[in-house]
Parts: structure tokens; sequence; C-alpha cells
């Protein structure tokens, strides 16, 4: 049992909830009919469109979040202007932070 | 100000190396800057344990006994030794990265990136 | 040889044994390599073992001390003398708690790369290297002295290096190692610089004896800012991250999981020196708000690199940045909170997480690196365009890998939960955005893990690759990672109490840690 400031947390009850939901998932699913079974209902809709096989059928990892990279574009656009890879660049960001924390430190910090 | 005309060579030191770190891009050059700071570091830490007018720490038959620091010319040899290895290292990958890549351009070294 | 005998030595045997064994090994390489790698794993065990007994007696409450060279180990000040003159190891309770880690993941990558690396050629040299870094940890997490922390900083990153640049028949091999050594060892040039200005003017090195005598001058905010910029840099704290990737992806997977922990160390020495150095000398607004900033930018920037990679290591190694963000995140607010009358709530809780993250971060990550080294093994490439469907043929690698992913997007009942939990509900205390922030991380992490999951693992099965599971060498390393996650994940609540909790404390704690050497 884990206590954080506003709670607690502990796995063990956490997994036996999760037992006892999973339980009343099965049982509610035991009220269904079980004549239900083929048809239309069953196979997948992609849009009334012929399904390709289901054995050839992958999406690459390259495809996957393309839209959330497309909303995205301009800080993606950013990061890959900055993350340019030569080692002088590399070394100008470590130089970068140091001055910048030599400001924050010494000058804005003395309070 | 004469005592403190090492502190200076050091901060030039310093600054030079970092300077070639940062603007030149032959890789062989990086190495050579990071070689330069470590001069200025060290220089740095054994000014530090600088007497004037005294001799090295060894007790046996000294003439005086006004000794310069002991502990950081034991920190500035430890200093060199790990930076010889340093650069051993860096030279033997310049070297391999001239033969994969035919180049030592640092713009040019970069299939990692992104 | 008994068991007090073996505890008082331990921190110095901890270092030596496998420093000893790093240079028998190219000898007893010549003889036998069967032998060779019966004698790394001997001394890999040894040192978990020892490591837990001497952290099980620390964690009770026993901070060790051990004096080098000196006839009684535990007087720090020689008998004419009014300061520590010779080199101080000091074991507290986060020294014990990093020291576990490391000999952890240091056991399971090493009985990962029996088979791993099997058919490369200079396997001696190899295991040497890793045995030099596991010492390179071990020392920099015991010692008490700085410049020791120096040497022992250059022993890993040399080690580290050599080893990233282990298949020097790939280009791109030598090209991250040489850039993560340019970076690192500008950044210990001026972890030594900072030192010596520390030295020139408390003509001190012994961190406990500087740490009662510190008055924050401008020369000390200076080695401050030094050790702060070098630190976050070699943990990998954006925008100094960039060699993170480099390096991580093109190192055998064995040594990636390796140098997760050496980032850490780093992690560690940021921590030792920002609190048990500095402490509350330090104006801990300002340095709390910078390592806090440096956690938030980490853990989104790196989060959100991740998503869109197609190299399946350099995902991780953006992961682990972002990862590393939490711990900055929670620390940090610790350090923030200390002084103020929060503390006691909520600081103590904010750093406990965060010190618990690390920890967990050590055992996931090093298990999906080792996950990732396994497709590479089979598939002979990182590209993830490239896989399918490779749970056909490897079942507990997809297993591992699952409980793996579970674990760093914060899914109960695992452990990376735990230790977020801990950060959400205590950083919300300094500001609700922190804990916002956190959340929404972890929701992209889960969401690119879910992308590497279905581009690797489903669909129809690759044509070209052979059949079947990994060596067994390599699924027991991922299994003593696994165990330690699920066992991290169920008991959260004993873990915290006897493990983190006095890591958390030590570092609170500066008065202690100073008396322990210095005395009264």
């Amino acid at each position: 049992m884990l206590h954080t400031p506003s709670g607690y947390w502990d796995p063990l009850l956490w997994i036996l909830a999760l037992i006892v939901a999973i339980l009343i998932a099965y049982i509610i699913r035991g009220f269904g009919r079980k004549d239900y079974k083929g048809g239309e209902q069953s196979k997948p809709f992609l849009s009334g469109m012929d399904i390709p096989d289901e054995k050839e059928l992958h999406i690459r990892a390259g495809n996957i979040y393309w839209g959330f990279m497309e909303g995205l574009e301009g800080y993606y656009d950013i990061m890959k202007k900055i993350h340019t890879g030569v080692v002088n660049d590399y070394v100008a960001w470590f130089l970068g932070v140091s001055a910048l924390l030599f400001i924050v430190i010494l000058i804005v910090g003395v309070t | 100000m004469i005592y403190n005309i090492p502190f200076i060579v050091v901060v030039l030191l310093i600054i030079v190396g970092l300077a070639t770190v940062v603007f030149k891009r032959n890789l062989i050059k990086i190495v050579i800057g990071i070689t330069i700071i470590e001069s200025g570091v060290n220089l740095f830490l054994i000014t530090l344990g600088y007497r004037e007018n005294s001799v090295a720490p060894i007790y046996t038959f000294a003439p005086s006994t006004k000794m310069v620091l002991p502990v950081p010319q034991a920190l500035t040899l430890t200093s060199i030794v790990i930076g010889v290895a340093v650069m051993a290292l860096m030279l033997s990958f310049a070297i391999r990265i001239y033969q994969h890549y035919g180049t030592l351009d640092s713009r040019k070294i970069r299939r990692l990136r992104e | 040889m008994n068991m007090n005998w073996l505890l008082t030595h331990s921190p110095a045997l901890l270092i030596a044994i496998p420093l000893l064994a790093a240079f028998l090994t190219p000898l007893i390489d010549r003889l036998s390599k069967r032998a060779r790698n019966v004698l790394v794993l001997i001394v890999l065990i040894t040192v978990e073992v020892v490591m837990i007994v001497l952290a099980w007696d620390v964690f009770t409450g026993n901070t060790h001390i051990y004096t080098m060279g000196a006839s009684n180990p535990t007087a720090t000040i020689p008998v004419q003398a009014a300061i520590p003159i010779r080199i101080v190891l000091e074991v507290d309770g986060l020294s014990a708690f990093m020291g576990l880690i490391s000999a952890t993941v240091s056991l399971a990558a090493g009985l990962y790369s029996l088979a791993f690396v099997r058919r490369e050629t200079g396997q001696g040299r190899y295991y040497t290297l890793l045995l030099l870094m596991l010492v390179g940890m071990l020392g920099m997490e015991f010692t008490g002295d700085l410049f020791n922390l120096f040497v022992f900083l250059e022993i890993l990153s040399i080690a580290s290096a050599a080893l990233i640049a282990y298949r020097f028949y790939r280009g791109d091999a030598v090209e991250g190692a040489f850039k993560y050594f340019v970076i690192s060892s500008l950044g210990a040039l001026m972890v030594l610089f900072a030192i010596g200005l520390l030295y020139g003017q408390y003509d001190l090195l012994n961190m406990a004896a500087l740490a009662k005598v510190m008055k924050y001058t401008m020369l000390d905010k200076i080695a401050l800012v030094l050790f702060i910029a070098a630190f976050a840099m070699k943990c990998g704290a954006i925008p100094m991250h960039m060699w993170v990737p480099d390096s991580y992806t093109v190192a055998p997977a064995s040594i990636t999981a390796m140098l997760v922990v050496a980032s850490q160390v780093s992690l560690y020495a940021l921590f030792r020196i920002c609190f048990s150095l500095y402490g509350l000398t330090l104006d801990v607004t300002t340095v709390g708000i910078i390592i806090i900033s440096l956690g938030l930018l980490s853990m989104f920037v790196g989060v959100t690199m991740a998503l869109p990679q197609k190299d399946i290591k350099r995902l991780m190694s953006y992961h682990a940045i972002s990862q590393t963000g939490y711990m900055l995140l929670g620390v940090g607010v610790g350090l923030y909170l200390i002084g103020k009358p929060e503390f006691s709530t909520y600081g103590v809780v904010a750093m406990e997480g965060g010190i618990f993250h690390i920890f967990n971060h050590a055992l996931y990550k090093g298990l999906l690196f080792l996950t990732a080294g396994a497709i590479f093994y089979k598939v002979k490439t990182r590209n993830l365009n490239e896989m399918r469907g490779l749970a056909h043929s490897m079942k507990f690698t997809a297993i591992f890998f699952m409980i793996g992913a579970f674990a760093i997007a914060g899914i109960p009942p695992f452990n990376g939960f735990a230790s977020k939990l801990l950060i959400y509900e205590s950083v919300y205390c300094v500001s609700p955005i922190l804990s916002i922030i956190a959340m929404l991380v972890s929701i992209i992490t889960l969401a690119s893990f879910v992308k590497v999951f279905h581009s690797a693992f489903m669909g129809p099965p690759m044509r070209n690759t052979k059949e079947g599971e990994v060596p067994k060498s390599m699924l027991i390393g991922m299994v003593i990672l696994t165990v330690g996650i699920i066992l991290f994940g169920l008991f959260p609540g004993w873990v915290v109490d006897h493990i983190v909790h006095p890591a958390a404390q030590a570092l609170a704690d500066q008065a202690a840690y100073i008396q322990a050497v210095i005395g009264g």
C-alpha cells in the first residue's frame, strides 16, 4: 500500500477490482443472444471498399499518427531544424545553456 | 597583477579551445580544441598550488620549508593521464570515421540526426 | 571472513572486484572463452549479492564510510589533521539505491551479452569495458571526494564511448561514439574546472567537508553553473540531449541498457551536488525552477520527438530523455520546496517519486532496449517500417515488450504507475500545470509504444526471418528485469518505505551527510 498526499494506491486491491469488473462484464455478455453469429454485421467495414486479404494487411510504422505529425507540422519543422546531427552544434547548445544558467544564477538569482 | 597572468592564460586557453570545438569543422581540429581546453584546465589546477619562492613538495633534504601544494600536482598528473586516453580514443574514432565516410568534415558526418 | 568484515570493506570491494576482474578478463580470454564468460558472470553476481547486503544495511539506517588506505577505514580524519585528507567513500541511502540499480542492470546486461555478442570479434575487450563501466558507475555513486568523482566520470565515459563504437565496422557506430565522446569529455573538463574553483577557495576536495564550509560566493555560483550544465548534459536533459539518441541507437542493446543507468548516475551526481554539496546555502528557488524547467522541457520535447521516429532504438532513446524529465521534475520540486513548510508533505513525496522513478526507469527502459536488441538480433534491422508480425515467432520477447511498454506508459499495476502517481500527486503543489503536462506526456508515451507494438509485433509474419525465439541467455537477461518490474509494481508501498524513503531522506538531510564524515 502506497500512501500519496491525497489518497493511497494498492495494486493488489486494484487487481481484485479488475477481476470483479471482468467477471461482471462476462456475466452481462452471457445475457446476449447466442444465435447471432455470421452475416454482414460481423465483417470489417472500410467505407464500402473491398477489404484486402487479411493475411497481407499491415500498416507500416511510417504511416501511423500521420495526422498528428501533419497537425503539428510547424513544431516538427523547427525540431528538425534543431537536430542537425553536426557535433559542433551539440557543443554550441551546451555552451548556450551554460551561458543562460550563468545569467539566471549569477545575475537574476541574486535576490 | 603578475600573479594573475596564469589565470588570464587559463581563460584564454579555454576560450580558444571552445571556439575551436564550436567553429572548426574538421574532426581532428575538434580533438585539438578539446586538448587545448584540457591544457587550460590543467594549467588552472597547477597555478592554484603555486607559491612564490617555494620548492617541490619533497620533504627529504628540502632547502626551505616553503613548498608548493602537492595536491593540485597530483590532480594535474591524473588529469593528464586521462587526457591522453581521451585524445587517443578520439583520434582512433576519427580514423575509423574517415575510413567509413571518406571525409573528416563534421557537416558531412551526420547519418544520425533528427 | 565474517559478515562484519564484509560489511565494513564492501564499499571498497564493490569497486575493487570488478576493476581487477576487468583487467583479468583479456588474460583469461586468451586461455578459454568459456572461462572468461564464467568469470564475468561470477563477478557480476558477486557484485549484485554484496551490493544487496550492503544496501540492506544502509537502508536500515547505517551510513557506511570507508577511508581508502587507512588502517582503520572508518576514521576519516587522520590523527594529525583537521580535515579528511584521504579519499573517502560514503555510502548513504541514495548511493546504495543507485548502486543497486547499477548492479542489477549490469547483471542483466552481462547475461544478455553472452548470446548477443556471440558472433562478434573482440569479446574479451567487450567484457573488460563492460566491467569498467560498472566500476565507473559504482565509483561515482560511492565516492565522497570531488576529484574522485571526476576520475570515475572519465572512466565511465571512456568505457562507454569505446563500447558504443563496439561495432566499429559500421560507420554510424563510430560516428555516435565520437559525438558522445566529444560532448562528454567537454562536460567532464567543465566539472574539473569547477572542482578547481572550489579547491582554490576552500583547499578541500571532500564533499562533506566542503559542504560544511560552503559560503555560496560568486566563485561557488560559477562552479555550480558548470556542475549543473555538465551533469544535466550528461543525463540527457533537453536542449543538450542530441548525443543521447545518436549514441543509444548505435550501441549494442546490452550496452544501451547500461548507458541508461550511466545517464542516471550523472543525474545522481547532479542531485548530490545540489543537495549534499550546496544544500541550503544555494538559492533553492532559482535552482529548483531551473531543474523543474529542464525536466518539463525534456519530458515534452522528448516524447514528441519520439513519436515520428522510424528507428526502434532511436524512438526508445527519446523516451529515455522524456522519462529523465520526470526524475528532474520530481526531485526539482523537492529542491524548490526544501526549507519551506510544504516540504514535509509534498516535497518529500515529490522527491520519493522522482527517485523511485530512477529505479523503475532503469528496469523498464533496460528491458525495452533489450527487447529491441532481440528484434535486431533476429531481423537485422532497426527500421520499424521493415518489421511486422514478429509476435508469431518471438512470443516471449513480445510479452516482455508489452510489460515494458505498459510500465513506461504508467499503466497500473506496473511499476511506472506507482512512481508517476507519486509525482502527479505532489508536483501540483508548485503549479497544477506540472501535473497536467506530466500526464499528457504519459499519454503520448503510450501512443508511441502502441505504434511500436503494432508495427513490430502485429500483422502477418515476415517471410525472410528465421523462425524461433532468441537464445536463452538473452531471455534470462530480460526475465531479471521483468521480474523486477512486476515485483516493484505489485508491492510499491513496501519498496517506497524500505528502499526509496531512505534514499530520499539521505538526499534531503545534508547535515547527516556532513556528520557521517566530519562527525559532530
